[in-house]
Protein backbone atom coordinates (compact mmCIF):
# COMPACT_ATOMS: atom_id res chain seq x y z
CA UNK A 1 0.00 0.00 0.00
CA UNK A 2 2.77 2.89 1.09
CA UNK A 3 4.71 1.37 -2.61
CA UNK A 4 1.61 2.52 -4.22
CA UNK A 5 1.29 5.58 -2.73
CA UNK A 6 5.19 5.95 -3.25
CA UNK A 7 4.79 5.81 -6.96
CA UNK A 8 1.73 8.16 -6.91
CA UNK A 9 3.20 10.85 -5.23
CA UNK A 10 6.33 10.88 -6.79
CA UNK A 11 4.38 10.40 -10.45
CA UNK A 12 2.31 13.74 -9.76
CA UNK A 13 5.89 15.11 -8.85
CA UNK A 14 7.47 13.67 -12.22
CA UNK A 15 4.13 14.95 -13.93
CA UNK A 16 4.47 18.38 -13.26
CA UNK A 17 8.19 19.40 -13.33
CA UNK A 18 8.82 20.74 -16.47
CA UNK A 19 12.51 21.88 -16.96
CA UNK A 20 14.99 19.35 -15.95
CA UNK A 21 16.22 18.50 -12.17
CA UNK A 22 15.98 21.83 -10.24
CA UNK A 23 12.16 22.11 -11.29
CA UNK A 24 11.04 19.20 -9.13
CA UNK A 25 12.25 21.45 -6.03
CA UNK A 26 9.61 22.96 -5.12
CA UNK A 27 7.16 19.70 -5.39
CA UNK A 28 10.01 17.91 -3.06
CA UNK A 29 9.04 20.76 -0.20
CA UNK A 30 5.39 20.30 -0.86
CA UNK A 31 5.36 16.89 -0.66
CA UNK A 32 8.03 16.98 2.83
CA UNK A 33 5.17 18.97 4.11
CA UNK A 34 2.41 16.84 3.27
CA UNK A 35 3.58 13.84 3.71
CA UNK A 36 6.09 13.62 6.49
CA UNK A 37 8.51 10.88 4.47
CA UNK A 38 11.46 13.39 4.77
CA UNK A 39 12.31 16.70 6.18
CA UNK A 40 12.90 20.16 3.72
CA UNK A 41 16.57 19.51 5.29
CA UNK A 42 16.62 16.44 3.62
CA UNK A 43 16.07 17.87 0.80
CA UNK A 44 19.04 20.25 1.45
CA UNK A 45 21.34 17.49 1.86
CA UNK A 46 19.65 15.96 -1.06
CA UNK A 47 20.86 18.89 -3.28
CA UNK A 48 24.29 18.66 -1.88
CA UNK A 49 24.38 14.85 -2.49
CA UNK A 50 23.54 15.10 -6.53
CA UNK A 51 26.28 17.73 -6.93
CA UNK A 52 28.26 14.88 -5.66
CA UNK A 53 26.87 11.33 -7.29
CA UNK A 54 25.76 11.48 -11.24
CA UNK A 55 21.93 11.74 -10.63
CA UNK A 56 19.90 14.43 -10.45
CA UNK A 57 18.13 15.77 -7.90
CA UNK A 58 14.22 14.63 -8.65
CA UNK A 59 15.34 10.65 -9.31
CA UNK A 60 18.08 11.03 -6.30
CA UNK A 61 15.16 12.50 -3.52
CA UNK A 62 13.05 10.01 -4.75
CA UNK A 63 15.30 6.98 -4.46
CA UNK A 64 16.26 8.56 -1.04
CA UNK A 65 12.34 9.33 0.31
CA UNK A 66 11.32 5.69 -0.93
CA UNK A 67 13.93 3.97 0.98
CA UNK A 68 13.41 5.43 4.36
CA UNK A 69 9.56 4.95 3.82
CA UNK A 70 9.90 1.39 2.75
CA UNK A 71 13.18 -0.15 2.50
CA UNK A 72 14.35 -0.49 -0.75
CA UNK A 73 11.62 -1.70 -2.82
CA UNK A 74 10.42 1.59 -1.48
CA UNK A 75 13.01 3.05 -3.19
CA UNK A 76 12.93 1.67 -6.50
CA UNK A 77 8.79 2.14 -6.04
CA UNK A 78 9.20 6.05 -6.07
CA UNK A 79 12.02 5.98 -8.79
CA UNK A 80 9.81 4.06 -11.22
CA UNK A 81 6.84 6.83 -10.04
CA UNK A 82 9.15 10.17 -10.75
CA UNK A 83 10.18 8.40 -14.11
CA UNK A 84 6.86 6.91 -15.54
CA UNK A 85 5.51 10.15 -16.90
CA UNK A 86 8.38 11.66 -18.48
CA UNK A 87 8.81 8.53 -20.41
CA UNK A 88 5.48 8.01 -21.37
CA UNK A 89 5.23 11.85 -23.01
CA UNK A 90 8.88 10.72 -25.07
CA UNK A 91 7.49 7.65 -25.61
CA UNK A 92 4.55 9.76 -27.52
CA UNK A 93 6.17 12.99 -28.80
CA UNK A 94 8.99 10.44 -30.09
CA UNK A 95 6.13 8.35 -32.31
CA UNK A 96 5.05 12.01 -33.79
CA UNK A 97 8.21 13.11 -34.94
CA UNK A 98 9.74 10.08 -36.70
CA UNK A 99 6.38 10.66 -38.42
CA UNK A 100 6.58 14.66 -38.99
CA UNK A 101 10.40 15.07 -39.50
CA UNK A 102 10.39 16.29 -42.31
CA UNK A 103 7.27 18.49 -42.01
CA UNK A 104 7.89 22.28 -42.94
CA UNK A 105 6.32 23.38 -39.63
CA UNK A 106 8.20 21.03 -37.35
CA UNK A 107 11.43 22.18 -39.36
CA UNK A 108 10.03 25.86 -38.70
CA UNK A 109 10.00 24.89 -35.19
CA UNK A 110 13.34 23.70 -34.88
CA UNK A 111 14.69 26.46 -36.51
CA UNK A 112 13.98 28.45 -33.88
CA UNK A 113 14.43 25.81 -30.84
CA UNK A 114 18.23 25.32 -31.59
CA UNK A 115 19.41 28.36 -30.99
CA UNK A 116 17.79 28.42 -27.91
CA UNK A 117 18.52 25.32 -26.65
CA UNK A 118 22.37 26.23 -27.30
CA UNK A 119 21.40 29.67 -25.31
CA UNK A 120 20.34 27.43 -22.51
CA UNK A 121 23.59 25.02 -22.54
CA UNK A 122 25.51 28.28 -22.38
CA UNK A 123 24.05 29.97 -19.27
CA UNK A 124 24.22 26.27 -17.48
CA UNK A 125 27.51 26.26 -18.28
CA UNK A 126 28.48 29.79 -17.17
CA UNK A 127 25.93 28.72 -13.75
CA UNK A 128 28.96 26.07 -13.65
CA UNK A 129 31.33 28.05 -14.20
CA UNK A 130 30.39 30.69 -11.82
CA UNK A 131 30.85 27.82 -8.57
CA UNK A 132 33.78 26.35 -10.39
CA UNK A 133 36.30 29.28 -11.01
CA UNK A 134 34.98 31.79 -9.30
CA UNK A 135 35.34 33.09 -5.92
CA UNK A 136 32.46 35.54 -5.60
CA UNK A 137 32.61 35.60 -1.60
CA UNK A 138 36.66 37.21 -1.91
CA UNK A 139 36.08 39.40 -4.59
CA UNK A 140 33.11 41.24 -3.11
CA UNK A 141 35.03 41.65 0.29
CA UNK A 142 38.86 42.72 -1.56
CA UNK A 143 37.29 44.12 -4.55
CA UNK A 144 40.78 42.71 -6.26
CA UNK A 145 40.94 41.05 -9.54
CA UNK A 146 43.12 38.44 -8.21
CA UNK A 147 40.56 37.38 -5.58
CA UNK A 148 38.10 36.71 -7.78
CA UNK A 149 39.50 33.95 -9.98
CA UNK A 150 40.05 30.49 -8.10
CA UNK A 151 43.51 30.42 -10.30
CA UNK A 152 44.41 26.53 -10.09
CA UNK A 153 40.76 25.73 -11.45
CA UNK A 154 41.59 28.44 -14.15
CA UNK A 155 44.06 27.07 -14.69
CA UNK A 156 43.37 23.43 -14.43
CA UNK A 157 40.24 24.24 -17.27
CA UNK A 158 42.62 25.47 -19.68
CA UNK A 159 44.26 22.42 -19.56
CA UNK A 160 41.25 20.52 -20.14
CA UNK A 161 40.64 22.81 -22.44
CA UNK A 162 43.32 22.21 -25.31
CA UNK A 163 43.38 18.52 -24.03
CA UNK A 164 40.44 17.70 -24.75
CA UNK A 165 40.71 19.38 -28.37
CA UNK A 166 44.38 17.22 -29.05
CA UNK A 167 43.58 14.33 -27.52
CA UNK A 168 40.39 13.22 -28.03
CA UNK A 169 39.93 10.72 -25.00
CA UNK A 170 36.98 9.64 -23.22
CA UNK A 171 35.37 12.54 -21.01
CA UNK A 172 35.15 9.97 -18.63
CA UNK A 173 38.85 9.80 -18.41
CA UNK A 174 39.14 14.04 -17.70
CA UNK A 175 36.22 13.53 -15.61
CA UNK A 176 37.98 11.23 -13.57
CA UNK A 177 41.65 12.87 -14.05
CA UNK A 178 39.62 16.54 -12.35
CA UNK A 179 38.81 14.53 -9.77
CA UNK A 180 42.07 13.67 -8.67
CA UNK A 181 43.92 16.87 -9.30
CA UNK A 182 40.72 18.43 -7.48
CA UNK A 183 41.84 15.99 -4.11
CA UNK A 184 45.73 16.88 -4.70
CA UNK A 185 45.56 20.33 -4.82
CA UNK A 186 42.72 20.56 -1.94
CA UNK A 187 40.25 22.90 -4.83
CA UNK B 1 17.58 -9.09 -26.97
CA UNK B 2 20.89 -8.64 -27.39
CA UNK B 3 20.52 -5.36 -28.60
CA UNK B 4 18.09 -4.37 -25.42
CA UNK B 5 20.87 -5.48 -22.99
CA UNK B 6 23.52 -3.31 -25.46
CA UNK B 7 21.38 -0.41 -24.79
CA UNK B 8 20.66 -0.95 -21.08
CA UNK B 9 24.33 -1.32 -20.68
CA UNK B 10 25.33 1.43 -22.51
CA UNK B 11 23.25 3.65 -20.61
CA UNK B 12 23.99 2.17 -17.04
CA UNK B 13 27.49 3.29 -17.77
CA UNK B 14 26.33 6.94 -18.75
CA UNK B 15 24.41 6.91 -15.38
CA UNK B 16 27.07 6.01 -13.69
CA UNK B 17 29.10 9.32 -14.89
CA UNK B 18 26.86 11.47 -15.75
CA UNK B 19 27.58 14.31 -13.08
CA UNK B 20 26.85 17.98 -13.36
CA UNK B 21 23.28 17.48 -14.70
CA UNK B 22 21.70 17.05 -17.94
CA UNK B 23 23.49 19.25 -19.83
CA UNK B 24 26.66 17.84 -18.79
CA UNK B 25 25.10 14.89 -20.63
CA UNK B 26 25.72 16.25 -23.82
CA UNK B 27 29.57 15.42 -24.84
CA UNK B 28 29.63 12.24 -22.84
CA UNK B 29 26.17 10.82 -25.24
CA UNK B 30 27.87 12.40 -28.35
CA UNK B 31 31.06 10.52 -27.66
CA UNK B 32 29.14 7.10 -26.58
CA UNK B 33 26.12 7.33 -29.02
CA UNK B 34 27.20 9.26 -32.09
CA UNK B 35 30.57 8.38 -32.37
CA UNK B 36 31.14 5.11 -31.50
CA UNK B 37 27.45 3.26 -31.44
CA UNK B 38 26.36 5.38 -34.26
CA UNK B 39 23.12 5.71 -33.02
CA UNK B 40 22.28 8.84 -33.24
CA UNK B 41 23.96 12.47 -34.52
CA UNK B 42 25.20 15.53 -31.97
CA UNK B 43 22.41 17.24 -34.25
CA UNK B 44 20.21 14.63 -32.66
CA UNK B 45 20.67 15.32 -29.51
CA UNK B 46 20.67 18.73 -29.15
CA UNK B 47 17.17 18.49 -30.60
CA UNK B 48 16.11 16.13 -28.15
CA UNK B 49 17.28 18.17 -25.30
CA UNK B 50 15.36 21.28 -26.38
CA UNK B 51 12.10 19.03 -26.35
CA UNK B 52 13.26 17.87 -22.93
CA UNK B 53 13.64 21.00 -21.49
CA UNK B 54 10.02 21.50 -22.57
CA UNK B 55 8.38 18.89 -21.47
CA UNK B 56 8.38 17.29 -17.82
CA UNK B 57 10.32 14.90 -15.93
CA UNK B 58 14.49 15.09 -15.99
CA UNK B 59 16.49 16.28 -18.85
CA UNK B 60 18.39 12.79 -18.93
CA UNK B 61 15.98 10.64 -18.70
CA UNK B 62 13.48 12.25 -21.65
CA UNK B 63 16.76 11.70 -23.88
CA UNK B 64 17.26 8.29 -22.79
CA UNK B 65 13.72 7.68 -24.06
CA UNK B 66 14.31 8.96 -27.15
CA UNK B 67 17.22 7.02 -27.73
CA UNK B 68 15.79 3.71 -26.64
CA UNK B 69 12.85 4.34 -28.68
CA UNK B 70 14.43 5.43 -31.83
CA UNK B 71 16.41 1.94 -31.63
CA UNK B 72 13.95 -0.58 -30.34
CA UNK B 73 10.75 1.05 -29.55
CA UNK B 74 8.91 0.94 -26.22
CA UNK B 75 11.01 -2.13 -25.31
CA UNK B 76 14.27 0.01 -26.08
CA UNK B 77 13.12 2.99 -23.70
CA UNK B 78 12.44 0.93 -21.10
CA UNK B 79 15.95 -0.61 -21.37
CA UNK B 80 17.60 2.98 -21.81
CA UNK B 81 15.94 4.04 -18.96
CA UNK B 82 16.38 0.91 -16.48
CA UNK B 83 19.93 1.58 -17.16
CA UNK B 84 19.89 5.02 -16.96
CA UNK B 85 18.42 4.95 -13.27
CA UNK B 86 20.34 1.72 -12.28
CA UNK B 87 23.30 3.14 -11.17
CA UNK B 88 22.34 6.44 -9.32
CA UNK B 89 19.61 4.04 -7.61
CA UNK B 90 22.61 1.87 -6.36
CA UNK B 91 24.57 4.86 -5.39
CA UNK B 92 21.83 6.70 -3.34
CA UNK B 93 20.66 3.44 -1.49
CA UNK B 94 24.28 2.54 -0.35
CA UNK B 95 24.88 6.79 0.88
CA UNK B 96 20.65 6.42 2.52
CA UNK B 97 22.14 3.02 4.33
CA UNK B 98 25.52 4.31 5.03
CA UNK B 99 26.85 7.34 4.65
CA UNK B 100 24.63 10.27 5.98
CA UNK B 101 27.03 13.26 5.41
CA UNK B 102 28.41 11.74 2.41
CA UNK B 103 28.26 15.57 0.55
CA UNK B 104 30.71 17.17 4.04
CA UNK B 105 33.51 14.81 3.58
CA UNK B 106 36.70 16.78 2.69
CA UNK B 107 37.38 14.34 0.03
CA UNK B 108 34.66 14.45 -1.57
CA UNK B 109 34.54 18.09 -1.63
CA UNK B 110 37.71 18.42 -3.43
CA UNK B 111 36.96 15.45 -5.79
CA UNK B 112 33.74 17.66 -6.53
CA UNK B 113 35.63 21.16 -6.95
CA UNK B 114 37.86 19.23 -9.35
CA UNK B 115 34.90 17.84 -11.36
CA UNK B 116 33.04 20.78 -11.62
CA UNK B 117 35.96 22.45 -13.94
CA UNK B 118 35.45 19.68 -16.02
CA UNK B 119 32.17 20.03 -16.48
CA UNK B 120 32.48 23.44 -17.53
CA UNK B 121 35.16 22.53 -20.03
CA UNK B 122 32.70 19.74 -21.59
CA UNK B 123 29.64 21.99 -21.96
CA UNK B 124 31.72 25.13 -23.41
CA UNK B 125 33.34 22.87 -26.26
CA UNK B 126 29.65 20.87 -26.69
CA UNK B 127 28.03 24.62 -26.81
CA UNK B 128 31.05 25.78 -29.82
CA UNK B 129 30.26 22.23 -31.95
CA UNK B 130 26.73 22.82 -31.87
CA UNK B 131 27.08 26.48 -32.81
CA UNK B 132 27.70 26.34 -36.33
CA UNK B 133 24.61 23.83 -36.98
CA UNK B 134 22.08 25.94 -34.52
CA UNK B 135 23.09 29.51 -35.26
CA UNK B 136 23.10 29.97 -38.58
CA UNK B 137 21.95 33.38 -39.76
CA UNK B 138 20.91 37.12 -38.50
CA UNK B 139 17.40 35.30 -36.80
CA UNK B 140 18.49 32.72 -34.88
CA UNK B 141 21.59 35.07 -33.34
CA UNK B 142 19.16 37.22 -32.28
CA UNK B 143 17.07 34.39 -30.61
CA UNK B 144 20.07 33.18 -29.20
CA UNK B 145 21.20 36.25 -27.32
CA UNK B 146 17.22 36.94 -26.38
CA UNK B 147 16.74 33.67 -24.75
CA UNK B 148 20.48 33.87 -23.21
CA UNK B 149 19.84 36.99 -21.60
CA UNK B 150 16.34 36.15 -20.47
CA UNK B 151 17.50 32.85 -18.67
CA UNK B 152 21.38 34.45 -17.48
CA UNK B 153 19.54 37.68 -15.96
CA UNK B 154 16.28 35.72 -14.49
CA UNK B 155 17.57 36.74 -10.94
CA UNK B 156 17.64 40.37 -12.22
CA UNK B 157 13.81 40.80 -13.83
CA UNK B 158 10.88 41.20 -11.83
CA UNK B 159 9.02 37.92 -13.11
CA UNK B 160 10.85 34.78 -13.68
CA UNK B 161 10.39 33.36 -16.77
CA UNK B 162 9.95 29.30 -16.97
CA UNK B 163 12.79 27.61 -18.84
CA UNK B 164 10.04 26.01 -20.57
CA UNK B 165 8.29 29.09 -21.31
CA UNK B 166 11.33 30.59 -23.20
CA UNK B 167 11.63 27.02 -25.23
CA UNK B 168 8.07 27.10 -26.76
CA UNK B 169 8.35 30.82 -27.83
CA UNK B 170 11.63 30.26 -29.10
CA UNK B 171 9.83 27.61 -31.14
CA UNK B 172 6.89 29.45 -32.07
CA UNK B 173 9.18 32.34 -33.39
CA UNK B 174 11.36 29.71 -35.25
CA UNK B 175 7.57 28.71 -36.85
CA UNK B 176 6.62 32.74 -37.30
CA UNK B 177 9.96 33.37 -39.06
CA UNK B 178 10.16 30.63 -41.51
CA UNK B 179 6.39 30.97 -42.39
CA UNK B 180 7.73 34.40 -43.64
CA UNK B 181 10.91 33.26 -45.52
CA UNK B 182 8.40 30.61 -47.27
CA UNK B 183 5.68 33.16 -48.13
CA UNK B 184 8.80 35.48 -49.36
CA UNK B 185 10.88 32.74 -51.25
CA UNK B 186 7.75 30.36 -53.31
CA UNK B 187 5.80 33.37 -54.74
CA UNK B 188 2.14 31.84 -54.75
CA UNK B 189 3.10 28.91 -53.95
CA UNK B 190 0.22 27.67 -51.50
CA UNK B 191 1.86 25.09 -48.34
CA UNK B 192 0.27 22.06 -47.69
CA UNK B 193 1.25 21.64 -44.44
Amino acid sequence: MILLRLIAEFMKTGLFSVGGGLATLPFLYEMSQNTGWFTANDVADMIAVSESTPGAIGINMATYAGFKTAGIPGGIAATFGLALPSVVIILIIARFLQKFRSNRLVEGTFYGLRPASIAMITVAGLNVARIALLNLGAWEASHSLGDLFIWKALALAVVLFVAQKKLKWHPVIFIAISAVVGIVFKF
Amino acid sequence: MKELWELYWTFLKIGCVNFGGGYAMLPLLERELADKKKWTTLEDLRDYFSIGQCTPGVIALNVSTFIGSKRKGILGAIATCAGFLTGPIIIILIIAAFLRNFAELEVVQHAFAGIRVCVCVLIAQAVLRLWKSSVVDVFTLVLYLVIFSLSAFSGFLPVKVPAAVLVILAGAAGLAASLVKARKAGKGKEGDA
